[in-house]
């Protein structure tokens, strides 16, 4: 066990533990976007930085190895204006407005006064081709933001990478993390970094495969099923009158989870629990997407019985 | 995606991928015997390859590339679309890469720039590590060596782009230590180099043992003049400690603006350098040692290239070397054009052909470096100190300079100063002393940017500030790289402040948000300045990407606009 004090407080903790791990054991959570359980951390958003006594910087909680001794503030002056920050650098570049509603709370937390940068710029179309180390030159007057057209080349799933934090997530869950198919990957450099297939292809003619696991690691909305999208265009989208039911995948023996989101008697999107032993949230296309049939198979309510199993017998 | 690459872009990818490294099983590629993560180092020289030759990297060449080295197209498109140098899209076969740069920008590069007019061909480009002679040009031709146009005028510009070449001419130099077979040897003879002294340092090394040659290198003070001055001797003390394999790397990414003093050394006594890293590489216990050297300096890599391979052809590299029983290879890696990649763990991760993004520290290199192996990573000019030192001895070595900050500094002179160049000083002297050995300052002095654009700009009141790490510390400035940029009362001080920002901006990998934003957001504030500048906002911005960003650059980025504010060239504070 390594003893460690947060806030004044001596916490014991396991040794491998992260200073994160530390911080939640005594019920302080900390902010974290580009975190999460199942991914090997990448530490790029720092939201979630603590202050370490003895370091020049400060350093970021959701990787930071818990080590004797250590002595860490969670709040302090330096800690509060570098999320209010970092806070104010998304909000002001990226549309936040999907992104899970913890995010407001934390940009009201830290005073966050993203409006200061100006007003934001107009949305540009050549995110994707920007070279490298030749950005466009800016006047000053308005904020650069990520806004650009939303990608909707597939009936699966849109990308709307205004939305785009870049916390590298999809990319993890795509590549070495989850699916190993790496169909997507971070391009460009800077400001103009972002997700990209390989030569900005559309999503059927790279590698994916439809598991959907990037939607469902997605923190901000900019991955989303395109049922969810256009309910959500129509100003349908309803979460309040969604049921979710859980259920278990039918198509093989694996025994993945499911959680079907139902409004109006239809499933709008398949999530799998993230703490489920059998699938850590991940899917694979026929779990996530492979709903359909069940509604082609017609409401049981009205549709004749011998119908029903005909179409399934389709199937 | 489908494309398939054209036989002359088959060829050149054939070349770069050595056939060793492939063996076709069941119509598939495979590494020969090792799993596909082992041979994903080759995807930078790969892309490289095809870029030099061809001139751009198309869908079919990035497939082809990627079908041999088993790398997904995805992340082979990430690391392409990293790199500066790297063309996705089809451009004309000869570029020419204009320097901009705060040195270059207001004596000349501008006017190229505009004489040539908008054209696809004419690109600007960052500092090109030339500074003494402005402005310059960086020709990247397709299928034919790329050069470099010193002083360069707009006609040379359009002749070169016609297919004419010319001869770069060599730097300024003075110094009678490091800089001592500089401009009076001749850099492609091995002979030439050992009766110059050459070689006797790695001998004295191998006699001494790897033990010793560290102790001295600690006696000596020796500190890193990449920029962090840290302790070589400890540094190398760390490695030895860990296991074996253990890698040694020569950073020769300069491309801090302003510096050119590597440069210098790897042009005019590329042996040194090679000798230098040997010692290294035996006193650290590494089997392998890697230069990576950025892409514009064509030169440079020329003249290592060659002396590399007179060294393997005459027992001073590869195996048992000078009979010591020593078993110790150098490989080169070309940059293709990111600042970023100077910076220790970025560079690591660009020779394993990923992004060059920095790591997270700690683990440390010394612990997880390079392949993720312990690695001893030092600067081109720390290195060269080393066969001094092991000749003459750690303490003699000491004794030069001041008790903190021992041994001579190469400095590199530029802007307005009579004759540009570097200069070769004991640690000690006055900024005033350096300028004065340039002939003293062109006109009157305004300000100088000291330690590059990672540095500060610094007022004349700060000319009797002897050089050491000591005095810039209480002094808080930073000597950096050894760059001193004299800008006099003439110079738009504004228009390069801005240049500073946008630099940083270009150059961030992008991977952090206080760094990716923030960087954005500070050269925003700088071009919108108008007669004022929103100083306590740049403040707050600089502390957050101080305390949040992941490595050196997000934390220096915004420090250097605070020290030009602090000079009122931008106009009021508010
Ligand atoms: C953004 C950035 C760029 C850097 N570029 C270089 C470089 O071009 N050359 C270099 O030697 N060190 C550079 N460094 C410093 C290296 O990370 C590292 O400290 C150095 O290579 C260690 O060698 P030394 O101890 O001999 O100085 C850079 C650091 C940062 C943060
Ligand atoms: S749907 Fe699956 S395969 Fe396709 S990009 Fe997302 S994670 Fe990768
Ligand atoms: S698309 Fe979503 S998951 Fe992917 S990097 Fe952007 S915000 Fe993160
Ligand atoms: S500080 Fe800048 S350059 Fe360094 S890791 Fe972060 S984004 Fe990249
Ligand atoms: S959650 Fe720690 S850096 Fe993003
Ligand atoms: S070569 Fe142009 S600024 Fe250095």
């Amino acid at each position: 066990m390594i003893d460690i004090t947060i806030d004044g407080e001596v916490v014991q903790v396991v040794s491998g533990s992260t200073l994160l791990d530390a911080c939640r054991l005594i019920g302080k959570d900390q902010p974290t976007l580009c975190y999460l359980e199942t991914l090997s951390p990448v530490n790029v958003c720092r939201v979630c930085v603590v202050e370490l006594e003895g370091s020049r910087t400060l350093v970021p909680s959701c990787s930071r190895m818990a080590e004797s001794g250590m002595v860490v503030q969670t709040d302090s002056e330096r800690v509060r204006h570098s999320r209010k920050v970092v806070l104010e650098f998304l909000a002001s570049s990226v549309d936040l407005s999907l992104a899970g509603s913890e995010v407001r709370d934390w940009l009201d937390q830290y005073e966050a006064r993203p409006d200061r940068f100006g007003p934001r710029a107009a949305p540009t179309g050549d995110r994707d081709r920007r070279h490298a180390g030749h950005h466009h030159r800016t006047t000053g007057s308005v904020a650069e933001t990520v806004q650009q057209s939303i990608k909707i080349d597939n009936p699966l799933y849109v990308r709307d990478y205004s939305r785009c934090i870049l916390c590298y997530k999809c990319v993890e869950a795509c590549g070495e993390d989850a699916q190993n198919t790496f169909a997507i990957a971070v391009a460009g450099r800077g400001f103009d970094a972002r997700i990209s297939t390989e030569f900005d292809v559309a999503l059927p003619e790279s590698a994916c495969v439809y598991c959907g696991n990037c939607i469902g690691v997605c923190p901000t909305g900019a991955l989303m099923f395109r049922s969810e999208h256009e309910l959500r265009q129509a100003e349908m989208w309803e979460e309040e009158r969604q049921t979710v039911t859980r259920t278990i995948c039918s198509y093989c023996g694996v025994g993945c989870n499911l959680d079907l989101h139902v409004q109006d008697n239809r499933i709008e999107k398949v999530t799998s629990p993230q703490d489920h032993d059998v699938t850590s949230g991940h899917l694979c296309i026929k779990g996530r997407f492979g709903y359909e049939y069940v509604q082609e198979l017609g409401d049981l309510a009205t549709t004749p019985i011998d119908e029903v199993l005909a179409r399934a017998r389709q199937h | 995606m489908a494309a398939e690459p054209t036989p002359a872009e088959r060829a050149v990818i054939t070349r770069s991928i050595p056939e060793s490294e492939t063996v076709e099983v069941l119509g598939r590629v495979v590494h020969g015997g090792h799993d596909a993560r082992q041979q994903r180092h080759l995807l930078l020289p790969a892309l490289a390859a095809v870029q030099s030759e061809i001139g751009w990297v198309s869908p079919g060449a990035l497939n082809e590339i990627c079908r041999r080295l088993l790398v997904p197209p995805a992340e082979a498109y990430g690391v392409a679309t990293f790199y500066a140098l790297i063309s996705i899209e089809e451009r004309p076969p000869l570029v020419a890469h204009v320097c901009d740069d705060i040195a270059c920008r207001q004596s000349g590069g501008n006017e190229i720039l505009s004489a040539l007019g908008d054209r696809l061909d004419v690109i600007t480009s960052p500092c090109l590590g030339q500074c003494d002679q402005c402005p310059v040009v960086l020709m990247q031709r397709a299928g034919q060596d790329d050069f470099v146009i010193t002083a360069a005028t707009s006609a040379d510009v359009a002749a070169a782009l016609n297919g004419a070449e010319s001869a770069t001419t060599p730097s300024h130099v003075e110094g009678g230590r490091l800089l001592k077979r500089v401009g009076q040897v001749d850099p492609g003879s091995l002979a030439q180099y050992r009766r110059e002294g050459g070689y006797q340092a790695l001998a004295r090394a191998f006699e001494l043992g790897a033990a010793a040659v560290i102790e001295e290198v600690k006696m000596s003070g020796l500190m890193g003049r990449g920029g962090a001055a840290f302790p070589t001797g400890i540094k190398w003390e760390a490695v030895a400690r860990e296991p074996a394999p253990r890698y040694l790397v020569c950073n020769a990414d300069e491309s801090e603006p302003g510096t050119f003093k590597d440069r210098v050394l790897m042009e005019g006594d590329p042996f040194s350098v090679l000798e230098s890293m040997t010692i290294a590489g035996f006193a650290t216990g590494s089997s392998r040692g890697y230069i990576y050297i950025r892409g514009e300096y064509p030169l440079a890599f020329h003249r290592l290239e060659t002396a590399i391979a007179a060294c393997q052809a005459n027992g001073l590299l590869g195996g048992d070397i000078l009979g010591s029983g020593f078993d110790f290879d150098i490989e080169i890696r070309k940059g293709q054009g990111a600042y970023i990649c100077g910076e220790e763990t970025a560079l690591f991760n660009s020779i394993e052909g990923f992004r060059g993004e920095p790591r997270q520290k700690p683990p440390f290199p010394v612990q997880v470096g390079l392949f993720g192996r312990p690695t001893a990573i030092n600067n081109v000019e720390t290195l060269a100190n080393v066969p001094l030192i092991v000749l003459e001895g750690g303490a003699a070595f000491g004794a030069i300079g001041t008790p903190d900050s021992t041994g001579t500094r190469l400095f590199c002179l530029s802007g307005d100063v009579v004759r540009p160049g570097v200069y070769e000083v004991a640690s000690g002297v006055t900024l005033r002393n350096v300028i004065d050995l340039a002939g003293g300052i062109e006109g009157d002095l305004t300000s100088i940017l000291l330690g590059g654009a990672a540095g500060s700009f610094i007022g004349p009141e700060h000319l009797d500030l002897r050089l050491t790490f000591e005095d810039a510390r209480a002094a808080g400035v930073s000597l950096g790289s050894g760059v001193i940029m004299v800008f006099n009362s003439t110079r738009d001080m504004k228009d390069l402040v801005r240049r500073v920002a946008r630099f940083f901006r270009d150059e961030s990998c992008g991977q952090c948000v206080p760094c990716r934003v923030g960087t954005a957001r500070v050269e925003e504030a700088v071009a919108r300045a108008n007669g004022s500048i929103e100083a306590s906002l740049i403040d707050e911005l600089d502390r957050a990407m101080k305390d949040a960003s992941i490595c050196g650059l997000g934390h220096t980025a915004a420090a250097v606009v605070r020290s030009a504010i602090g000079l009122g060239v931008l106009g009021e504070s508010r």
